[in-house]
């Protein structure tokens, strides 16, 4: 019942949060460069609008335009049911393990793919193609780094690992511990397509990866594949400001630790947001012959975390 | 640039935007848009004139991306089609096809006497005539080229901000 009330709390917060979360990157990166800024609200004022226009699908195109869409957001909010994010009692019959993570936001990764290629047209099964490339390379690292993680915990659950961190704070600062959350971070930068793997705010097709795959998306179908981005970054940012500050998470159910673990997980991926917009200032989209290489290298940290983990701990 | 040297310019950089004038009224129809507007940029057939004062729009001095508008690579997720230049051949079909495949409701406007009535190019072999000529214009932001300040109005028009 607890976990029940916790998975709640995290949907509807997250799906609050996560275009608040687009709104203030995007306001931090405008304020550096100089401008004024839109403001944090404007992602929502581009969903509501997108759900209101009557949106055109090529001729050619099959019910995947319109249930891709869909189905991210769907593998987006299973993420934010079962990911650690408030609190970390995990629910009775989905555990939060890592490789049911894994496998769901595979489900998104996948769908949107489909969504890229079912428009017909040359950029969006270019874009397929290159977020399939950068997929395959990701997934190993994600699993890898969860599971280096894992060891320490004794289990590959997630909501155990969070808490076992939490409870012996020392496994943080340790190697194992750094050089998996550095090798998560870069993972999770390409999957939610941020600098320096794909440029979320380019117009360039030839550049594109994420963009490119949306393009022939419109109204309704646009509202769903943004937010369901939008969620996955939002999620993701969480999972890492809780592997690596774990305070404030709702171990023990009761209202005021609930009040405590929303408060602090907001704060959390806000500030993450912001070092991540910042950091993107100095950063430029590397060539995409050279992703696979920093992918390679997020992959060998991980394997280093996983090697010294048996070895050091 | 080093990583130290975009910090320094980064730390002394005030901000560069202007204060912003007041709001123009919303044009009819697009209270739709709620404040948020995706512009797809078109040029028909132009000198490149007027695509350099679109550009300094949305740059960030003039910055007019803080009253909702902002550039999209694709005509889908369009809500207001930017046309300059005056319709060449090769550009009259790309255009409406461009503006067939926006969803609705979605609005047209021209900038600069090129994309209104022909400009100095009007009796060129390569031209076939103002936008007017393909599609119902909803805004004209008249000038040759006009200031990014008027460009500024006619796209705040549509956001109401």
């Amino acid at each position: 019942m607890n976990a029940i009330i916790i998975a709640v709390v995290q949907v509807v917060l997250f799906v609050f949060l996560a275009p608040v979360l687009i709104g203030v990157i995007r306001q931090v990166r405008a304020t550096i460069e100089g401008r004024a800024g839109v403001g944090i609200w404007q992602p929502w004022r581009d969903v509501r609008k997108l759900l209101a226009k009557n949106p055109v699908r090529a001729t050619d195109s099959s019910w995947m335009l319109r249930a891709g869409p869909v189905a991210l957001v769907v593998s987006s909010l299973l993420l934010c049911v079962l990911l650690p994010l408030v609190g970390t009692i995990p629910l009775a019959l989905v555990p939060s393990d890592l490789f049911v993570i894994v496998s769901v936001m595979l489900i998104g990764v996948v769908a949107l793919a489909l969504v890229g290629l079912d428009g017909g047209t040359a950029f969006g099964g270019m874009g397929s193609s290159r977020h399939m490339t950068v997929a395959a390379l990701v997934e190993p690292t994600l699993l890898l780094s969860i599971y280096a993680f894992s060891i320490p915990a004794g289990t590959s659950t997630l909501s155990v690992i969070v808490e076992t961190r939490l409870l012996s704070p020392e496994l943080i600062i340790s190697p194992v511990s750094v050089l998996a959350l550095v090798a998560l971070s870069i993972a999770i930068m390409a999957e939610t397509a941020r600098l320096p793997i794909d440029n979320p705010g380019t117009h360039l097709e030839v550049t594109m990866l994420h963009e490119a795959m949306i393009l022939e998306a419109s109204g309704r179908d646009l509202a769903w594949l943004e937010v369901g981005s939008w969620l996955k970054l939002a999620v993701l940012l969480g999972l890492v400001s809780n592997l690596a500050v774990p305070w404030g998470v709702v171990t023990d159910f009761s209202a005021l630790g609930l009040l405590i673990g929303v408060v602090s997980i907001v704060v959390k991926v806000l500030l993450l947001g912001v070092l991540l917009s910042v950091g993107e200032i100095f950063l430029a989209k590397v060539r995409l012959f050279q992703v696979p290489e920093l992918l390679a290298g997020s992959f060998a940290l991980a394997f280093l975390a996983v090697t010294a983990s048996y070895l050091v701990a | 640039m080093s990583f130290l040297r975009l910090a320094t310019l980064i730390r002394h950089g005030s901000r560069i935007a202007e204060p912003a004038p007041p709001a123009p009224p919303l044009f009819a129809g697009a209270e739709a848009f709620g404040g948020s507007v995706q512009v797809r940029f078109i040029n028909a057939g132009g000198c490149n004139d007027c695509a350099l004062e679109v550009a300094a729009a949305f740059g960030p001095v003039y910055d007019v991306e803080r009253y909702g508008v902002r550039l999209v690579p694709s005509p889908r997720h369009a809500d207001v089609l930017l046309i300059v230049g005056s319709v060449t051949r090769n550009m009259a079909q790309p255009m409406l096809r461009t503006i067939e495949a926006t969803p609705t409701p979605r609005f047209v406007i021209a900038v600069g006497d090129c994309a209104l009535h022909g400009g100095a190019f009007r009796e060129g072999y390569g031209i076939i005539g103002p936008v007017s000529d393909f599609v119902h214009v909803d805004i004209e932001v008249p000038g040759s080229p006009p200031e990014p300040t008027d460009i500024v109005r006619a796209l705040r028009r549509m956001t109401g901000r």
